[in-house]
C-alpha cells in the first residue's frame, strides 16, 4: 500500500529510558523545523532513570498544529519490547521502522536493527543517531541540515564524536531514502520559509522566560516532577540574569526564604508539584494575613499522593483554589501556549506584587515537556516594576486606604520600620485582638477590596468561533490547542471554543454574559471531578451541560475531542 | 536620614505598646539585653530586622523599634535566610522559643547552619512550651511531668550546643537571662560574628516550668574559661557533651566557612539589595533569541 502523506504527520519514537530517545526527538525536531516544517512535540515516559518504555511524538504539518495526536502513522522502535504500550495508537495506515513484531505489524514494516548498526560504526551510542538519519530519509529531508545541526550539537565533544555521529546519520539516511523507494513512501509537506527563524521552547522554558521577563530576583525551591523544570532554568541562568536560585532543603523551607526575600524586597518565585505545595499551605495563608507577594508555580501530575509522577492532570485546581487556613485574595492563572505562559508568569509576578496577594499559574506536565515552535517577535516586554515606596517616618505597613492595598515598604529603605505579622494585627503591623474594630477593617482590606480589585482586571476567556454558536465547549490551561483543533475538525459553526487563563477570580457579570445564549456547555477538563465546571457554576452560576473528563494520567488527544464533543 | 528623632534610636516601642508576658519572665532581661546590644552597637532601627515565629518568645520583636517579620510556628530561619540574601545589608536576628526553633523547625536549624547565612539566632531556652501552657519541649528533662506528658516525657531532650558544632556552625554559645551582663557581651559578638551564629539563652518561665527556675540555672551552670581556643572543634564537643553543670560562654567560634551571601556572584561586586535592582531586558532577549 502506498503512504502518500500530504499536510500532518505524526511519528512515534519508542524505547527505553536511557536510550537517547529525547536526543533523537530533540534532532528531528530542529532539523525538520529548520526545513521549514511546522513541528510540535510530546514526550511521555516512565519514572524511571533506566528501562521501561518513553517515547515522543513528533508532529510535522504544514499548519501550524501544537496539540497531541494519538494515531500514529510512523512508529519507531528502538526496543523490541515497545509495541504492547502503543498498539491502541495504531492504524492500518501505520508504517513501522524498526523492530518487527507480527503480532502488531500490519502493512508497512521496515526492519532495521539501528544497534547493529551502530555496533559497526563504533558503539551503541549511535544508534539513536541512525534512526534519526533513517526518518529523516524515510521523509525525504535534507540530509544537510541535520549533518549541520550534530556538527553544532556536539561541537564541545569533539571532531571524531562529530564525525562518528554523521556517519551514523548518513547510513541511517541512505536506508531510509531507500525505504521510501521501496515501499512507496511519499511525505510531501509543504515547507514554509518563515518558520525557519521561528524559536524553539518546552511549556517550561516559556514559564521560565515570563520570569525573567518580570524580573525574578529570587527563586527557592525543592525537585519534583513537573515543576522541576523553572527550578533548573532559573538555575542555569541565575548568573548572567542576576538571581540568587536556591535549591531548598524541603518546600516549607523553599516558600518561607521565598517570603523573606519578598519582605525584603525581591521578585519571589517558587515551583513545585501538587505533593510539594501540600506542604507550602501554610505559608500561603501566611502570605495572604502579611500581604506579601510571592507567585507559585505548579506542574500538576496525577495524585493522589505521589501519584503517577511523570504523567499530566489537571487535578490542583481546587487544591490551589483553598490552601492556606483562613480567609483570604490570591489569584490563578492557567496558559495554554508557550506564549500565553510567558505574559502570564510575568503577569502573575507583577499581580502579586501590585495587589500584595500571592499568585498561582498552574501548568502541568503534559505542558512543561512540549516543545513548540513560537514566533521570536511575539515575546514582547512585560511589566517589571516592583511596586515598592521609600518609606517615611510614620510608615505604616497596614494603612488603611480606599481600595485596600497599602504602600509596600521594605526594611532600610527610607526612614520607615516595616513590620509584619502572622497575627492579626493593626496598621503598624502589631498584635491586636480587637474584633469589633481592626479585625473587620483588616479583612475588608484583605479579602473583600482586594477581590473587587481584581475581578476588575479579570483576564476574560479567550472566544474562538462565532459568539453566538448554540454549543460552548470550555476548556482551561494546557488542553487549549487539543480542544481548538478538535472543535475546528467537526466543521460545525454552532460550536464554538471558550479558554479561561484567569481562572480564579472571576468576574460573575461579564463571564455570565458570555455563556447567557448558550444551548449546550461543555466543560473539557483532565481531572475526575469537573473542578472548574464546579468553580464556573459556583462562582458564575453557569452550568455544564455536559463534562468531557479524562483523569488516567494521559493527556486529551484530538481525536477522542473529536468523538467526545459531538 | 536614617534614625531620626521620631524613630529613637534606644529602640524602644511606644508606650500603648502593650506586653504580654507574665511578671518576672526570663524574657524581660533577654529583650533589654538585646536592646543593649544594639544600641551600643549604636545600629540604625531601619537596618535592623527581627525574625521570629510563634510563641512567647517569638513576641520579642513587637517590643523592639526596628523591621520585624513575626511568621509561622518554627519557620524564622528559612524567613531570616531570604531577608539577608535579599539585602546582605540588613542586620538580620532571630528571636524564638526552644519549641520553634528546636522542635517545629527543627529541620531548618540543620540547613540553615549548613547554608550559613550571617546571621543571629537567639533562642529562648524555657525548657518547655509556654504559649500553649506548659507541654514539653525538645528540651524538656526527661521524666517531666506536664498535661499532655502525665506519666513523664519519655523522649531524651536534644542537644542544640553539640548539634550546631557537629554542623559546623561559625558561632555556637550558650548565655543566661538571669546574667543578662554576660549575655550582651555573647549577643554582641554573635552578631559581629561572620556566619551563622546560634546563641542557646536559657529563659526561665516563672509560670509553666517550676524545675528551671532563676536559681537552678544559677546551680546548674558554669563559665567556661576565656582564654579556651574557641576553633578547637573537639574541645568545643567535650564541652557541649557535659551535663554535670552545663556549660556557659561561647563553646565554637570560627571564620573558615563562606556564608550564603559570599557565595552570590553579583554580590561579590555589587552590594546593591534586590530591591533596587533592574532586570537586564538585553540579556533576557538574547536568551531568548537563541532557543532556536
Ligand atoms: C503550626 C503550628 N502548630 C502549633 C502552634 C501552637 N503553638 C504556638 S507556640 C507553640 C510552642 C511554643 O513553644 P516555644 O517555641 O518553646 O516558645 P515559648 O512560648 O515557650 O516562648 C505552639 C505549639 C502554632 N502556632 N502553629
Ligand atoms: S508563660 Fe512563661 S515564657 Fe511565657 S511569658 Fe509567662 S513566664 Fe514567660
Amino acid at each position: 500500500m502506498a503512504h502518500h502523506i500530504v499536510d500532518d504527520l505524526s511519528i512515534v519514537i519508542a524505547g527505553q529510558a536511557g536510550q537517547g530517545i529525547q536526543s533523537v526527538a530533540h534532532l528531528l525536531a530542529h532539523v525538520l523545523k529548520l526545513q521549514g516544517f511546522h513541528v510540535f512535540a510530546t514526550a511521555e515516559y516512565m519514572s524511571r532513570v533506566r528501562g521501561g518504555i518513553n517515547s515522543t511524538t513528533i508532529r510535522i504539518s504544514n499548519e501550524k498544529r501544537d496539540a497531541f495526536r494519538s494515531t500514529i502513522d510512523l512508529f519507531v522502535s528502538l526496543d523490541a519490547r515497545s509495541f504492547a504500550f502503543y498498539k491502541h495508537r495504531f492504524t492500518e495506515n501505520t508504517m513501522f521502522l524498526g523492530f518487527r513484531d507480527d503480532a502488531f505489524c500490519e502493512d508497512c514494516v521496515m526492519e532495521v536493527n539501528f544497534a547493529s548498526i551502530a555496533q559497526s560504526i563504533g558503539g551503541i551510542v549511535y544508534a539513536n543517531t541512525v534512526s534519526a538519519g533513517a526518518i529523516l530519509g524515510l521523509i525525504g529531508a535534507d540530509e544537510k541540515h541535520a549533518r549541520e545541526f550534530l556538527r553544532n550539537f556536539f561541537v564541545k565533544k569533539g571532531k571524531e564524536v562529530i564525525a562518528k555521529n554523521q556517519e551514523a546519520l548518513s547510513r541511517g539516511f541512505k536506508m531510509g531514502t531507500h525505504f521510501a523507494f521501496s515501499h512507496d513512501v511519499h511525505v510531501a509537506i509543504k515547507a514554509k520559509e518563515a518558520v525557519k527563524d521561528d524559536l524553539f521552547m518546552s511549556g517550561i522554558d516559556a514559564v521560565g522566560f515570563g520570569a525573567l521577563a518580570a524580573g525574578v530576583d529570587f527563586c527557592a525551591s525543592y525537585p519534583m516532577s513537573p515543576g522541576t523544570g523553572l527550578l533548573t532554568f532559573l538555575a542555569q541562568h541565575s548568573k548572567e540574569c542576576r538571581m540568587v536560585v536556591e535549591q531548598a532543603t524541603d518546600e516549607i523551607e523553599a516558600v518561607n526564604m521565598a517570603l523573606g526575600a519578598s519582605y525584603a524586597g525581591a521578585r519571589s518565585i517558587v515551583t513545585t508539584s501538587g505533593g510539594g505545595f501540600d506542604l507550602m499551605c501554610e505559608s500561603v495563608s501566611l502570605a495572604g494575613m502579611i500581604e506579601t507577594p510571592i507567585t507559585f508555580h505548579i506542574g500538576q501530575r496525577p495524585g493522589p499522593s505521589t501519584g503517577l509522577p511523570t504523567r499530566t492532570a489537571q487535578e490542583d485546581l481546587d487544591l490551589v483554589l483553598y490552601a492556606g487556613h483562613g480567609e483570604f485574595m490570591r489569584a490563578i492563572f492557567a496558559p495554554g501556549t508557550p506564549l500565553q505562559a510567558y505574559a502570564l508568569t510575568a503577569h502573575a509576578l507583577d499581580v502579586a506584587d501590585k495587589y500584595q496577594i500571592p499568585t498561582f499559574v498552574l501548568t502541568d506536565q503534559y505542558f512543561v515537556d512540549a516543545l513548540h515552535k513560537v514566533e521570536k517577535n511575539d515575546f514582547v516586554e512585560q511589566n517589571n516594576a516592583k511596586h515598592i515606596v521609600e518609606t517615611s517616618r510614620d510608615y505604616k505597613r497596614y494603612a488603611l486606604s480606599e481600595n485596600g492595598i497599602s504602600d509596600r515598604g521594605v526594611p532600610g529603605f527610607g526612614d520607615g520600620l516595616v513590620r509584619v505579622d502572622s497575627d492579626e494585627h493593626d496598621e503598624d503591623g502589631r498584635i491586636t485582638e480587637d474584633t469589633r474594630g481592626l479585625r473587620m477593617r483588616m479583612m475588608d482590606k484583605r479579602l473583600f477590596k482586594r477581590r473587587e480589585l481584581l475581578e476588575s482586571c479579570m483576564i476574560m476567556p479567550e472566544v474562538s468561533g462565532k459568539k453566538s454558536a448554540k454549543n460552548l465547549v470550555v476548556c482551561w490551561g494546557s488542553t487549549r490547542n487539543t480542544v481548538l483543533e478538535a472543535v475546528e475538525n467537526l466543521c460545525d459553526k454552532e460550536y464554538a471554543v471558550v479558554h479561561f487563563t484567569q481562572l480564579f477570580p472571576l468576574d460573575k457579570k461579564k463571564i455570565k454574559k458570555i455563556f447567557a445564549k448558550a444551548g449546550k456547555v461543555i466543560v473539557v477538563e483532565n481531572n475526575a471531578t469537573g473542578q472548574f465546571a464546579n468553580l464556573l457554576k459556583k462562582e458564575c452560576d453557569v452550568t455544564a451541560d455536559k463534562n468531557i473528563l479524562k483523569w488516567n494520567g494521559e493527556p486529551f488527544s484530538v481525536e477522542e475531542l473529536i468523538v467526545q464533543i459531538k | 536620614m536614617i534614625g531620626s528623632a521620631h524613630i529613637k534610636k534606644n529602640f524602644t516601642v511606644p508606650a500603648s505598646v502593650d506586653c504580654q508576658w507574665c511578671p518576672g519572665c526570663g524574657n524581660f532581661p533577654i529583650l533589654q539585653t538585646i536592646k543593649n546590644v544594639l544600641q551600643e552597637k549604636d545600629l540604625a532601627p531601619q537596618d535592623v530586622t527581627l525574625v521570629s515565629g510563634i510563641g512567647q518568645a517569638a513576641k520579642l520583636p513587637q517590643y523592639i523599634e526596628c523591621n520585624y517579620f513575626n511568621g509561622l510556628h518554627g519557620r524564622a530561619l528559612p524567613v531570616a535566610t531570604g531577608v539577608k540574601i535579599a539585602n546582605p545589608s540588613q542586620t538580620v536576628i532571630v528571636t524564638s522559643g526552644d519549641g520553634d526553633v528546636y522542635g517545629e523547625g527543627g529541620n531548618h536549624l540543620i540547613h540553615a547552619i549548613r547554608r550559613n547565612p550571617n546571621i543571629t539566632v537567639i533562642v529562648h531556652n524555657n525548657m518547655i512550651y509556654g504559649l500553649t501552657k506548659g507541654q514539653a519541649s525538645p528540651t524538656t528533662a526527661e521524666g517531666t511531668v506536664t498535661p499532655t506528658q502525665p506519666y513523664g516525657v519519655i523522649d531524651s531532650p536534644i542537644n542544640p550546643i553539640a548539634l550546631a558544632i557537629s554542623l559546623d556552625a561559625p558561632f555556637v554559645a550558650r548565655a543566661n537571662a538571669g546574667d543578662p551582663l554576660v549575655a550582651q557581651k555573647i549577643i554582641s559578638q554573635a552578631i559581629d560574628h561572620k556566619g551563622f551564629s546560634l546563641v542557646d539563652i536559657f529563659q526561665p518561665c516563672v509560670v509553666f516550668n517550676k524545675i528551671n527556675t532563676y536559681q537552678w540555672f544559677k546551680d546548674h551552670t558554669y563559665y567556661m574559661e576565656e582564654d579556651r581556643d574557641v576553633t578547637d572543634r573537639t574541645e568545643a564537643f567535650r564541652h557541649a557533651t557535659e551535663t554535670d553543670r552545663l556549660p556557659l560562654g561561647i563553646f565554637y567560634a570560627h571564620t573558615r566557612r563562606k556564608t550564603f551571601e559570599e557565595s552570590v556572584d553579583f554580590y561579590k561586586t555589587d552590594r546593591q539589595p534586590m530591591y533596587l535592582r533592574g532586570i537586564n531586558c538585553a540579556i533576557r532577549n538574547a536568551l531568548i533569541a537563541s532557543q532556536k
